[in-house]
């Protein structure tokens, strides 16, 4: 392949530019499944040394590990499925990196043109089945288009608000010969998304901060999205203002957990003192979150006194779920500097007795110690397993992914991060299986870092063949099961909504973890005794090949606090003696 | 606060969306509606730059005030979108729409017919001893009453086009 300018004119196949485009966009990885529409593009890999390609075992799996990738590293990632079942295959992973804003430039295989329409083997009508999961689509018809479209969605995946893009290849036109676009020679004819916020908005929002008594930030996955300038300018504005902070489940690490300014996560399964704080508050500074259902309860009651700012890079987001009193549309990056500025030029501060106050009864909320829990007795509590492994990894260079329900939550509440790109779990879709392949990109990403997949029984065996890609591409990824033989929330919501009756929650016939393992060649460990919790975390993190720990904790175990479906944020549950006092309504039933 | 004045009387909106004319556009558009659950009350599409590439979508829809900004925020979005235009809010503008009225019958019946159509300024397009085929265009009330007038005298077809608008003034979308 020649990346010589003078040869721009000079024709290659699809193929050769599908290759080329990538390089061209500093892609370095690229996680795929070969299948018939796509060898060309896998021969063309197979001619060159640029871009590595990660085989993995499922399409699904495909797109989570690029989500990891991209989550860990600020990047775009990259995949490469063949038509038909590799692109329907890729669905819910495309969902994933939807509703989380992730980059990704996804190829799909597709039969020759002139079979589209015609039923052909492995035919999918993959623009029509992706249009609603992506961010955009193209079904490339010429090869003289393919360049130019590739250069386009890497630009549309990253450009505003981040998402996955699909470009469907039709085989014909990755075998013809055309000639290739470079990536400057590109200008998108209509979407350009503003970065730049007013400065209006910006002196309104701080003028607001100013007066306010009761302040709160509540940072979303946006500042994470908007990179690490993004995150040093909310630590500086929050730190000059003295006001309190709570993140989502998305955001976390973009505000360091340890400083004393953090409240922790808010939402269904947020801190006792974060939901107070929204609730109090008379300033809320919403930064790059979308005040998603699980974050605001029922929406009559969120926040009912507070004068609410929003900045977001997307204008939909603005008054979608909460009317709010001044948006600010932009990169969370760009206006939490603007805003930085505004208050320094200012020379602003909060009135202090005020922010006194208001601290004052922020620990007193505190003091509740929502998240306390005993540790007693012969079995783990699965809360003490995560509090140990975070406390046995935290001096590490260590990421952490997760699959999908209490241990999801637990994680979310125990595990403290420092920085950000260092947490990625399935917010908005909420995909069992998401973990382990994301656990794989980012180690592809990281090959040093201790890399850790919190895990639940039922959702690791969704997609439990990534384990032979660990084996294939030696990727010491650690799997921590946290093993209560019950696909857990599940059987939470049985036991708080629907009387106990556990339908279909109970995980049967699970396999012997440590054997399975062995089968992929990993390291299995099991623990089921407290006093050997802590060696066998060691172990794990002292082997230097994939483990999977198996965590047998107690079965029964809720995860608390708890805002019940369709209450309100002072409606929260502390814990199980909590439940019986404040019954769910029939209206909170319904709502999922 | 903010979140306790919701507005929820339900509107009607007129919304012109340029659009790059690609294959897929108005999958999108309608994929948006639907997916989103907004009302599509009628959509027009054509071409109006060939050299551009540049398609037009008239869009009437209804919702509360809320909704309709999702709307608007949510097709500016889509990345084929040039413009998005809410026609009703920012101001006069003039909506049109065109329906092909085949009415058949004989006698006193069909002289009342032309009769109408007349008084309507529609224009038969085709025409044989057992039928008319009336042209009219107006705004969308004008062509519902004439509808309305033709039903007892033979109406037997009805096709049209969903309404099309431009804003009043010299300035462009």
């Amino acid at each position: 392949m020649t990346r010589d300018a003078s040869t721009e004119t000079e024709l290659l196949s699809g193929a050769q530019m599908v290759i080329k485009a990538l390089v061209e966009q500093g892609v370095e990885v690229v996680f795929g499944y070969p299948g018939g529409a796509v060898l060309p593009i896998y021969d063309a890999l197979f001619q060159q040394n640029s871009i590595r390609h990660i085989l993995v075992r499922h399409e699904q799996a495909a797109v989570h590990a690029a989500e990891g990738y991209a989550r860990s590293t600020g990047k775009v990632g990259v995949v490469l499925v063949t038509s038909g079942p590799g692109a329907t295959n890729a669905v819910t992973g495309l969902t994933d990196a939807l509703m989380d804003s992730i980059p990704v430039v996804c190829l799909t295989g597709q039969v020759p043109t002139h079979l589209i329409g015609n039923d052909a083997f492995q035919e999918a009508d993959t623009t029509g089945i992706t249009r609603p999961c992506t961010k955009h689509n193209y079904l490339v018809k010429s090869a003289d288009d393919l360049s130019r479209i590739i250069h386009e969605a890497f630009y549309v995946a990253q450009a505003g608000r981040p998402g996955p893009v699909v470009v469907d290849l039709p085989k014909d036109t990755v075998q013809n010969k055309g000639h290739y676009t470079p990536k400057e020679a590109i200008r998108h004819r209509s979407y350009r998304p503003r970065r730049e916020p007013e400065a209006a908005g910006v002196q309104e929002a701080m003028a607001l901060l100013r007066g306010a008594k009761r302040p709160v930030f509540y940072s979303g996955g946006g500042v994470i999205n908007a990179g690490p300038r993004a995150s040093a300018a909310l630590r500086e504005l929050v730190r000059t203002t003295g006001a309190p902070i709570t993140s989502t489940l998305m955001g976390l690490g973009a505000y360091p957990a340890s400083d004393p300014q953090f409240l922790g996560m808010l939402g269904m399964h947020g801190t006792y003192e974060a939901n107070l704080a929204m609730y109090e508050c008379d300033v809320m500074l919403c930064i790059g979150a979308r005040f998603d259902d699980r974050v605001t309860g029922r929406l009559d009651q969120f926040s009912p006194n507070s004068k609410k700012v929003h900045v977001d890079i997307d204008p939909s987001s603005i008054n979608k779920n909460v009317l709010v009193d001044v948006p600010v549309v932009g990169d969370c990056g760009v206006v939490l500097e603007a805003m930085l500025a505004e208050w320094k030029a200012q020379k602003a501060r909060i009135d202090q007795k005020a922010l006194k106050a208001w601290w004052e009864r922020i620990e007193g909320w505190r003091g509740r110690d929502c998240l306390a829990f005993r540790q007693e007795g012969a079995v783990i509590k699965p809360q003490h397993a995560i509090k140990r492994l975070y406390e046995l990894t935290r001096e590490r260079d260590v990421y952490i992914t997760t699959e999908v329900g209490q241990h999801q939550m637990w994680a979310a509440q125990y595990l403290k991060f420092e920085e950000p790109n260092r947490w990625m779990t399935s917010g908005g879709l909420g995909t069992m299986g998401y973990g382990l392949p994301a656990a794989l990109g980012v180690q592809i990403a990281h090959p040093d870092a201790l890399v850790i997949d919190v895990a639940g029984e039922a959702s690791i065996l969704m997609n439990i063949q990534e384990m032979s890609t660990l084996a294939q591409y030696g990727l010491p990824v650690k799997i921590f099961i946290v093993n209560n033989q019950w696909m857990g929330m599940v059987r939470q919501w049985q036991e708080l909504l629907h009387g106990g009756r556990y339908s279909e929650s109970y995980s049967a016939s699970l396999p012997d973890f440590v054997k399975l393992a062995d089968a992929f060649g990993a390291v299995g460990i099991v623990c089921d005794k407290p006093a050997e919790l802590d060696d066998k975390i060691r172990e794990m993190i002292d082997t230097p090949r994939p483990v999977i720990f198996d965590c047998r904790v107690a079965q029964e175990e809720n995860c608390f606090p708890m805002i019940p479906s369709g209450a309100a944020h002072y409606e929260m549950l502390l814990g199980p003696d909590d439940k019986a006092a404040k019954p769910i309504s029939e209206e909170g039933m319904v709502l999922v | 606060m903010a979140n306790n004045h919701k507005n929820d009387a339900i509107e009607r909106r007129t919304i012109a969306v340029l659009v790059d004319n690609e294959p897929g556009v108005l999958a999108r558009v309608i994929g948006l509606f639907s997916g989103r659950g907004y009302n599509i009350e009628s959509l027009t599409v054509t071409e109006v730059d060939p050299a551009a590439h540049l398609s037009r979508i008239t869009v009437v829809t209804s919702g509360t005030p809320q909704v309709l900004e999702q709307i608007k925020a949510q097709l500016d979005r889509l990345v084929p979108v040039h413009r998005v235009s809410d026609l009703t809010l920012q101001g006069p503008h003039v909506p049109r729409e065109l329906a092909l009225v085949k009415v058949a019958g004989s006698g006193e019946k069909r002289v009342e017919a032309l009769r109408i159509a007349d008084i309507f300024r529609a224009r038969a397009v085709d025409s044989s001893h057992e039928h008319f085929t009336f042209e009219i265009a107006g705004d969308s009330g004008k062509l519902n009453a004439f509808v309305e007038l033709m039903r007892p005298l033979g109406l037997v077809d009805v096709s049209r086009t969903g309404v099309v608008a431009i804003a009043r003034g010299s300035k462009g979308l």
